[in-house]
């Protein structure tokens, strides 16, 4: 399982934070984000999921966020600055499975050795 | 997302708002099976006399590629809005082919429809960027915590587009609609049953209000 933080985060663009994610998550891996990801970088995800789905190989991934909190002034809002992404954790659609979410709690279980 | 984009795509959202736009193409955004095909062409029968958008399906994945219709005019109350309508396909992060297999698939149409779906899938999310807003279908007996409906609800959040969520599948006696509610109390919803049209009356009175 990998931790990332959210200042290494903050470093990158939005496709080295797919591109990051996808390598780790095709290799079994378990990906925790501090600070998530945008609306739009969670959407190109998925859509980069697709593009790698392989027959046996790669059947996608179990991605869990929490509703985006709306914050900011009025000027934020219009430039799209108050959208912040906020904890994820995403792995292997086959070893990371969603027990339970809320607003304030996300419950997984993690199948090792799949 | 670049500030010009985000610029642009919030005044297009204020303009339409500020000159209430009698015209609108909105997207049927959700997971698979949620019932937006049903709505879809619930809509298409009330409102243009016939045709459909396509069929439906208990396997999942039925609709994988968009089906758009134009000049759908809706009335209701007085208010009235001409709506282009996109029915997309489900959303999802993952395709097991072997999922489809459970429901009687053979292995090769299985894998037939797993591609097909993964696209489907591409083609929704390409649809965000050329929509005037959402009507979110969620099926009301599932948990409405799914990473699909956090993401679509972002995302519009995000472009400043209005959205509109359907609790689908009230018919269902485990059916929850307040639990939708409670999730994303800062959105609009309407309670329906695209499959037998209950309440449907008060989705399009919502939907002549929101889009237009």
């Amino acid at each position: 399982m990998d931790l990332i933080s959210g200042e290494k985060l903050e470093k990158m663009t939005s496709m080295e934070k797919i591109r990051l994610i996808l390598d780790k998550v095709k290799t079994g891996r378990i990906v925790v984000l501090e600070s998530g990801l945008s609306p739009d970088e969670e959407v190109r995800l998925i859509e980069m999921t697709m593009t790698e789905i392989r027959v046996d190989e790669f059947s996608g991934i179990e991605i869990e966020s929490y509703p985006v909190r709306k914050e900011g002034s009025f000027f934020d809002r219009i430039f799209g600055r108050s959208i912040k992404g906020r904890m994820t954790v995403i792995g292997p659609a086959n070893q990371l499975r969603t027990i339970e979410k809320d607003q304030y709690q996300i419950s997984t279980k993690v199948s090792i050795g799949d | 997302m670049g500030i010009i984009d985000s610029l642009r795509m919030s005044l297009g959202a204020w303009i339409n708002r500020i000159f209430k736009k009698r015209r609108a193409k909105i997207g049927l955004y959700g997971p698979p099976n949620a019932g937006k095909t049903t709505l879809a062409n619930r809509i298409v029968k009330d409102w243009s006399g016939g045709g459909s958008f396509g069929t439906v399906s208990a396997v999942p994945h039925e609709t994988r590629r968009a089906v758009r219709k134009e000049g759908i005019l809706i009335n209701a109350n007085g208010s009235s809005i001409e709506l282009d309508i996109v029915d997309t396909p489900g959303m999802a992060t993952k395709i097991d082919f072997k999922e489809f297999m459970a429901f009687g698939l053979s292995e090769p149409e299985a894998k037939k429809r797993a591609k097909e779906a993964t696209e489907g899938v591409i083609e929704a999310i390409k649809w965000l960027d050329d929509l005037d807003g959402v009507l979110l279908v969620m099926d009301a007996t599932e948990d409405p915590y799914t990473q699909v409906n956090v993401t679509v609800i972002g995302n519009m959040e995000a472009r400043g587009l209005p959205l509109l969520i359907v609790a689908n599948k009230t018919d269902l006696p485990e059916a929850s609609p307040s639990r939708i509610k409670s999730a994303f109390p800062q959105h609009a919803m309407v309670s329906i049953s695209a499959l037998e049209g209950s309440n449907i009356d008060e989705l399009y009175q919502a939907i002549a209000n929101h889009f237009g």
